[in-house]
């Protein structure tokens, strides 16, 4: 191996599918793992991992009603997932927080700025914008450009190490 | 060669102790080094791996006083 290949950092791609809290914990700990690691990061955010970076504040997104029922019916930003098993109505991420808490474990929220400190890029999925009525101003700052499959397999195949989460 | 920075991630679990080194790592000049005290076990490995990835050297890893102690070298 040349110096030049040992030099350059490795790349993770990972593919943000899911909106439930502990595959969004996940997301979390590895890109900001991988940021720390001084790793390329980029984690391409689709269908439900697309809630996750909606504003904590915004409670009701979409234009027609299905994709407002939808936002009424679980609620969107990256406080507010519910857990895939035992969530309880809600009681289920709660307790999470509280073990969380006790074992000194950061929240995906707090993670999730500690990647855009670290330079991980956050690339929303066009359609599930489109399909899920969500406008540019109902996620968060600092996101890259929203982008399609396309860009998401170029940069797999392209990538150290790919997840799909 | 002394201390230019302390990082105590003390009961922090993973990833914070990584993250909180880095953080600090990244505030410090070449040939500088950075002392990281951790009670979480993972992160033996982990700062071995840290090292190994972001290029800068693994200097000390060892235990102290009941806790894990790390010096790290900025590259």
């Amino acid at each position: 191996m040349t110096a030049e290949a040992l030099d350059k950092p490795k790349k993770l791609v990972i593919i943000c599918y899911s909106g439930e809290l502990e595959k969004t914990w996940a997301t979390m700990i590895l890109a900001s793992t991988a940021g720390a690691m001084e790793m390329e990061t980029t984690v391409f955010v689709t269908f439900w991992g697309l809630q996750t970076f909606v504003k904590d504040k915004k409670r009701i997104t979409g234009e027609n009603w299905m994709q407002k029922m939808m936002s009424f019916m679980q609620r969107p930003g990256a406080s507010h997932r519910p857990l895939s098993k035992m969530n309880f109505m809600g009681m289920g991420p709660w307790m999470m927080f509280k073990l969380a808490k006790k074992y000194n474990v950061s929240k995906p929220k707090e993670l999730l700025e500690m990647c855009q400190q670290m330079g991980v890029t956050f690339l929303p999925c066009q359609m599930t914008m489109d399909m899920f009525g969500l406008k540019r101003e109902d996620l968060i700052d600092g996101m890259g450009e929203p982008v399609g499959a396309a860009t998401a397999l170029q940069l797999m195949t392209e990538a150290d190490s790919t997840l799909f989460i | 060669m002394e201390i230019k920075l302390k990082v105590d991630a003390s009961g922090l679990s993973c990833p914070l102790p990584i993250l909180k080194a880095s953080q600090g790592v990244k505030t410090v000049g070449s040939g500088e080094l950075v002392e990281v005290i951790a009670t979480d076990p993972g992160s033996v490995k982990d700062f071995a791996a840290w090292a190994t990835s972001t290029g800068h050297t693994l200097v000390e890893s060892g235990v102290a006083d009941g806790k894990f102690r790390f010096v790290i070298r900025h590259k």
